[in-house]
């Protein structure tokens, strides 16, 4: 893991970096390095060590007790600007109301969690992954920290270490009474020769912990009601220029501009800047960049997706999962064909989901300023980061990845789409042209939605088969649609027993641009399974709890779940007269399952969900009160998407523009109360962001087949579709 | 280009823009007021909320040269000294924001309601607040610190 390059980051992102008053940092070495102790008022002595080692700050401490502690994940919401120092408070023993929390510089190698490859590491807050990553990382290097002035201590007081202990940022040594607080140590620091692993031993007991699982307020919170909370949006700079785009409403289309003289002649405009699928234009001002942007005439070339029709691909779709080839596996047990050979009964539907859209708040923007000699380049932007820190700055300016220092700021949020770095391979382009100014690249809402990156639009063909006894013996679920583990991901049942299962791929590909989407192919997947599950049994007159329970027979875990929800909602009282309740599992590293309960209004097709209950085994849960904001979230995404989200595309070109047309979830549409229970336990944390939003689709579905004993396989179930469905 | 001198939170600003900029550019970009958020355009998503002469209003829609005869604009930086409107503390206290992007435009929708109906129903809460989204799903924690917020306000006057 040598990198050589590295070492010469030191004088651009480190030294801004703990632009510190006083105080020491600790440094945990990498790469075998010894840990060193450096004191932040010594510049030099901070870039020596800099230039000669691969060292980490996580943790700043100062006289006055104050501790600092680096987050490396970004903040798009999930609250990783505390969950993640909460993890490195607890094992340092730190006086949380002493800790302030910033952001690491994005270095992988150095602040990156463990990647999806053995040995390798990543910044990249997509998958649900951040405490579930972070957990041995954090809480090592807080052991760690706590282990140096635990040393040091000892060594001021000439007392073995073994005689030592701490709480709230405090060492006492019990046979002396005497006491001192982390702060006051600080002139004594020294570091130990060598500091042990204490993922090998030594970490606390989960019972023991006293930040972890306790309410604890989000740290950023204040600044996000007050105004003060800064997104990349906001940055403004001296001489600062502004960045807009026009982008075809065909992805892909090339442009050609017919009157550029009359763009360059207007007020403000400085530049016309043409990329192969969209106009640029940098303007002194964000208003004279959107006149110019309103008024460019351009005729846009054919594309791949030229004569695409969105909502008349399903017959294709179905065409192809009748095809006698399979697909690309995706998971194979036992031998599903043979469960049909010898099946009693079997069962078959299509489910289908339309595009989605992924809505952020904030639209995708950047500032990046590029030196005069175009050799560096700052960049200011809400990411979800990636396999590349730098965003992809480096190679586009053609310049080393330290000479790119990136300043990253809140995210107004991701939901995926801010793991994609098109926007901010835009910014750069321009303000490559405009160097030195600073540029600010802005998407509209209409860019936002027009080019967006959409949740792809998939055919899946469920075949279910149940022996003499009801059991069911095989599963075969064939995805049709484009986008390869965006279309798979969450199509397999691993905490149902079903002998014989088959999962299968079959591809499409449109010029679409796609991309994640909050909980990806689970949403679509995980409606067609559990809707599916619901068929079956009420066909069979079974309860779909009782269904379920008896398919989570080897999964204590996910049963727990069931049946704590199955509690909580009072699943065997029936529900009042015009109401009904669904039930649906999800696994998305953490596991749970929800109820919802639902009436519909039979003259207009209005679905209204009036409560939701979840049951959640995440493993250890850092913060609860958090968790469980994430599960409302998750929840009102999950609604917002089944009962109302939908892109179209009519021979190419995205049909919707803007809130107008792509209407998401409000304030009178919420159910009256989202219910969480966590389930105690001490396992590893499992992600949380992307379990509660495929639930929705299943629960709804299966509410509505007990109401009305019809069945929605349409995503979204607009009112028109549930009509259609109640009529026929 | 022309001057227009604008009366927002309490201070007078003067700016040199184009006739018919957007209010909300105006505020972002030429005054620095970034708390009020762009997220439409269009008067569909409230996340540009701010108080015009104490009525809640997209600045996205609203032209400069409209509000520069003297109306009292206040945005979420004017809302209060530090931060500490009731509305502001129960947010806090009902862990509401999660990207935070919206919110803003949420406090400033909600504070104009309270001050012109100190006690609204939750029907008539869901009512006010329905024109500003929240991607991140936080309504109900937004419904629950209104909620607070209202009947501390109405037990301390
Ligand atoms: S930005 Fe003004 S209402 Fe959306
Ligand atoms: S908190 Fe993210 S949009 Fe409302």
């Amino acid at each position: 893991m040598k990198n050589i390059s590295k070492k010469a980051i030191a004088p651009i992102g480190r030294r801004q970096f703990l632009k510190s008053s006083g105080g020491a940092a600790l440094f945990i070495g990498v790469s075998g390095l010894l840990p060193n102790l450096i004191s932040c008022t010594d510049a030099k002595g901070m870039e020596g060590q800099f230039a000669k080692h691969d060292v980490t700050a996580w943790v700043r401490i100062t006289e006055d007790g104050q501790i600092t502690i680096y987050n490396p994940a970004a903040e798009m919401g999930q609250g990783s600007m505390t969950s993640l120092p909460v993890i490195f408070a607890e094992e340092m023993d730190a006086d949380w109301s002493k800790v302030d929390v910033e952001f690491s510089p994005q270095e992988s190698d150095i602040y990156g969690s463990p990647g999806w490859q053995p040995g390798t590491k990543l910044m990249f807050t997509v998958g649900s992954r951040t405490t579930n990553s972070y957990y041995t990382v954090m809480r090592n290097a807080g052991a760690q920290a706590r282990y140096v002035l635990l040393h040091s201590a000892a060594k001021h007081w000439e007392v073995p270490l073994e005689e030592l202990t701490t709480g709230a940022s405090e060492i006492m040594h019990e046979n002396s009474g005497k006491k001192i607080s982390y702060g006051a140590l600080v002139p004594y620091l020294t570091m130990p020769e060598t500091l042990p692993d204490f993922n090998d031993g030594g970490l606390k007991d989960p019972k023991d912990f006293k930040l972890i699982g306790s309410l604890i307020p989000r740290t950023e919170i204040p600044q996000k009601v007050d105004g003060s909370a800064q997104f990349a949006i906001d940055l403004r700079l001296p001489d600062m220029v502004y960045g807009v785009l026009e982008r075809g409403a065909l992805h892909g289309a090339k442009p050609t501009l017919n009157n550029e003289s009359d763009i360059l002649a207007m007020d403000g405009v400085l530049k016309v800047v043409p990329f192969n699928y969209a106009i640029g234009i940098v303007a002194s001002t964000l208003e004279a960049a959107l006149a110019a942007k309103k008024v460019l005439d351009i005729t846009w070339s054919d594309a791949q997706a030229s004569g695409f029709n969105s909502q008349e691909i399903y017959d294709v779709y179905a065409q192809m999962a009748s095809a006698p080839e399979k697909g690309n596996t995706v998971n194979e047990v036992g031998d599903v064909d043979q469960a049909f050979r010898t099946a009693a009964k079997t069962y078959e539907a299509d489910f289908k989901n339309d595009y989605v859209y992924h809505a952020q708040m904030e639209p995708l923007n950047a500032v990046v300023q590029v030196a005069a000699d175009g050799q560096s380049a700052e960049v200011w932007v809400g990411s979800q980061q990636g396999p590349d820190t730098k965003l992809g700055i480096p190679d586009l300016l053609g310049i080393p990845h330290e000479a790119v220092n990136v300043h990253l700021q809140y995210l107004g949020g991701g939901f995926g789409r801010r793991s994609m770095n098109d926007f901010v391979l835009e910014c750069g382009r321009l303000a490559q042209q405009m160097a030195p100014k600073p540029l600010k690249l802005l998407w509209t809402r209409e860019d936002d939605v027009r080019y967006g990156a959409y949740r792809p639009l998939t055919l899946q063909r469920l075949k279910v088969s149940a022996d003499a006894q009801g059991n069911l013996s095989g599963f075969s679920h064939c995805v049709v649609g484009d986008g390869g583990n965006l279309v798979a991901s969450g199509a397999r049942n691993d905490h149902y027993t079903i002998p014989n299962q088959w999962v299968e791929w079959r591809e499409a590909s449109h010029g679409v641009r796609l991309k994640h989407w909050r909980s990806v192919g689970h949403g679509p997947n995980k409606f067609a399974i559990e809707a599916m599950l619901d068929e079956v049994a009420h066909d069979q007159g079974t309860d779909p709890v009782a269904l379920r329970s008896k398919l989570m027979a080897d999964s204590p875990r996910a049963l727990a779940t069931l049946n704590k929800v199955a509690e909580i909602s009072n699943w065997d009282t029936p529900s009042p007269e015009g109401r009904a309740k669904g039930v649906a599992f999800v696994e998305h590293g953490s596991l749970g399952t929800g109820v919802c309960e639902i009436s519909v209004n039979r003259n207009t097709g209005k679905i209204s969900v009036h409560h939701f209950w979840i049951a959640l085994d995440a493993g250890v849960v850092v913060q609860p009160d958090n968790v469980k904001a994430q599960m409302e979230g998750g929840i009102v995404m999950g609604l917002s998407s089944v009962l109302k989200e939908q892109i179209t595309i009519v021979d190419g070109q995205v049909q919707q523009r803007n809130y107008d047309s792509y209407a998401l979830l409000r304030m009178q549409e919420v159910p009256d109360s989202i219910e969480t229970i966590i389930l105690p336990s001490a396992e590893h944390p499992e992600g949380v962001g992307e379990t509660a939003t495929p639930m929705v689709a299943g629960a709804i579905a299966n509410a509505f087949l007990k109401l009305t004993g019809k069945r929605l396989r349409h995503l979204p179930f607009t009112p028109d579709r549930v009509l259609e469905v109640l009529i026929g | 280009m022309a001057t227009y001198s604008l009366n927002i939170n309490e201070t007078l600003y003067e700016v040199d823009v184009a006739q018919g900029t957007s209010l909300l550019w105006v505020l972002r970009e030429h005054l620095g007021l970034t708390g009020t958020k762009y997220s439409c355009g269009i008067a569909q998503c409230g996340s540009c909320t701010i108080h015009l002469d104490g009525n809640p209003v997209r600045a996205c829609v609203l032209q400069v040269d409209n509000v520069a005869n003297g109306q009292k604009i206040k945005t979420i930086e004017g809302l209060s000294e530090n931060g500490d409107h009731p509305l502001q503390k129960a947010w806090v206290e009902a862990q509401a924001p999660q990207c935070g992007y919206c919110q803003s435009g949420q406090i400033m929708q909600a504070a104009a309601l309270l001050e012109k109906n100190p006690n609204p129903s939750r029907e008539e809460i869901k009512s006010h607040m329905n024109g500003v989204l929240c991607r991140c799903g936080t309504y109900l924690r937004i419904l629950e610190a209104i909620e607070m917020a209202k009947e501390q306000t109405n037990t301390t006057s």
